[in-house]
């Protein structure tokens, strides 16, 4: 697994962690039921505080990508592609939510952004 | 949750100085950074913590048990590291381990020897031959071998050139991989206590400006930067303390009251120091 972590991003690290695991998850490069690493043992790792390991983790918890097992450690929950696809909608919907703020403040109309993106979306 | 440090309205009266109500946490397993000026009370309160000065009122418990009430097997449950090597110069550290070794109940002799040999430190030179660097390392590997839960450390990286410092957070990493040990390092080089660090605590004039998590301190402090006529339509209680230069205004904000639309960056400890303690004076 790779988590790399920029400081010049404006996102915060624990966020940076967790777009990283659920990235990983999601490719199918953990699987269900992988043990992560010990959230002391990734703070080593990447010289970064306890708190903010446990911050990411807890926000994977809470979004169902990973359990916690008492005593055990943190594992990969059970695939809920259900989840995950709302996950990928958000993620492009968000993307599109700025493309279009940026077409409203150039005065492109939908028409024309609605071409764009059918051009783009082909082209790739 | 448990804590391994608990300080409650702490104070210290000296002739020049005055500690006022100092209240600290560090809950078991997590590392505290203590941050201040020279002279802002960090070493007096660490010498109240280890039971070296008596406080004039308040108290100060570490892992539950009052500083003045610590028996000699319960003081072995800690680790201290002030800036000074503790050792005579002309012993080695594999003369530094017969005399520990009759010191402390728990000594690991075997821990403290692969330690000393992964440090690089040479068994045949005796201490006044180390550099700074390498007496610090003693002087942590010594602190982490007699069976430490929390280990208290006084500038302990200050004079250290990055690449030490940078080792001596991988060992204190290494410490509280155990979540039973905690750490407590007071220190100037706040670039170190921004990467480790759970809780940071600042002090300014023997009071606590604020202890929290290093992520309420970054969301809590921002850096504002504006032009002059900004900064002056903003409510004055959204501002810790300003800096103003002939084109703009820089100014330590609570992070969260000032609105969008104006440009505020990230504020590092230094930043916070920095305006705390200096324009804090005007």
């Amino acid at each position: 697994m790779n988590i790399i972590i920029s400081n010049s991003s404006p996102l915060p690290i624990y966020t940076q962690i967790e777009n990283r695991i659920k990235e990983t998850i999601m490719s199918g490069r953990l699987a269900e039921g992988d043990m992560l690493p010990s959230m002391r043992a990734l703070a080593k790792e990447l010289h970064i505080s306890i708190i903010t390991t446990k911050r990411a983790y807890e926000e994977l918890e809470k979004g169902g990508f990973i359990v916690t097992v008492a005593g055990k450690g943190c594992f990969v929950a059970a695939k809920n592609t259900q989840l995950m696809r709302e996950s990928y909608l958000r993620q492009v919907e968000d993307s599109l939510r700025q493309a279009v703020a940026g077409a409203r403040l150039r005065n492109i109309g939908p028409e024309e952004l609605k071409e764009m993106i059918e051009i783009i979306y082909k082209g790739e | 949750m448990e804590n391994a440090i608990e300080i409650k309205g702490l104070c210290k009266n000296w002739p020049s100085f005055r500690l006022k109500n100092v209240d600290i946490t560090l809950p078991k397993g997590y590392i505290m950074g203590f941050i201040g000026a020279n002279g802002a009370g960090k070493s007096t309160t660490i010498s109240l913590l280890t039971g070296r000065a008596k406080a004039d009122g308040g108290s100060c418990k570490i892992d539950g048990v009052p500083a003045e009430a610590l028996s000699p097997r319960q003081k072995e449950d800690i680790g201290l590291v002030l800036d000074e090597c503790p050792f005579p110069e002309t012993l080695n550290y594999k003369e530094i381990d017969k005399f520990m070794k009759n010191i402390y109940s728990r000594w690991d002799s075997a821990k403290f020897l692969a330690d000393c040999t992964a440090f690089g430190l040479n068994p045949k030179q005796p201490v006044s031959k180390y550099s700074k660097g390498m007496k610090m390392k003693l002087s942590i590997a010594a602190a982490t071998c007699h069976g430490a839960k929390t280990l208290i450390l006084d500038e302990a990286t200050s004079g250290l050139d990055p690449v030490i410092r940078d080792e001596i957070l991988d060992m204190l990493l290494d410490f509280v991989q155990d979540e039973e040990n905690s750490v407590f390092m007071s220190s100037h080089i706040t670039s170190d206590l921004e990467k480790v660090c759970d809780y940071i605590t600042f002090i300014n004039n023997g009071r606590i400006v604020f202890s929290m998590t290093k992520d309420e301190v970054d969301t809590t402090y921002g850096m504002l930067r504006c032009s002059a006529e900004e900064f002056e339509k903003i409510d004055k209680s959204r501002i810790v303390h300003s800096r103003k230069n002939a084109y703009s205004v820089d100014a330590l904000v609570y992070k969260n009251k000032i609105g969008p639309g104006h440009i505020v960056d990230k504020a590092s400890l230094e930043d916070i120091m920095l305006y705390y303690v200096k324009e804090g004076k005007h």
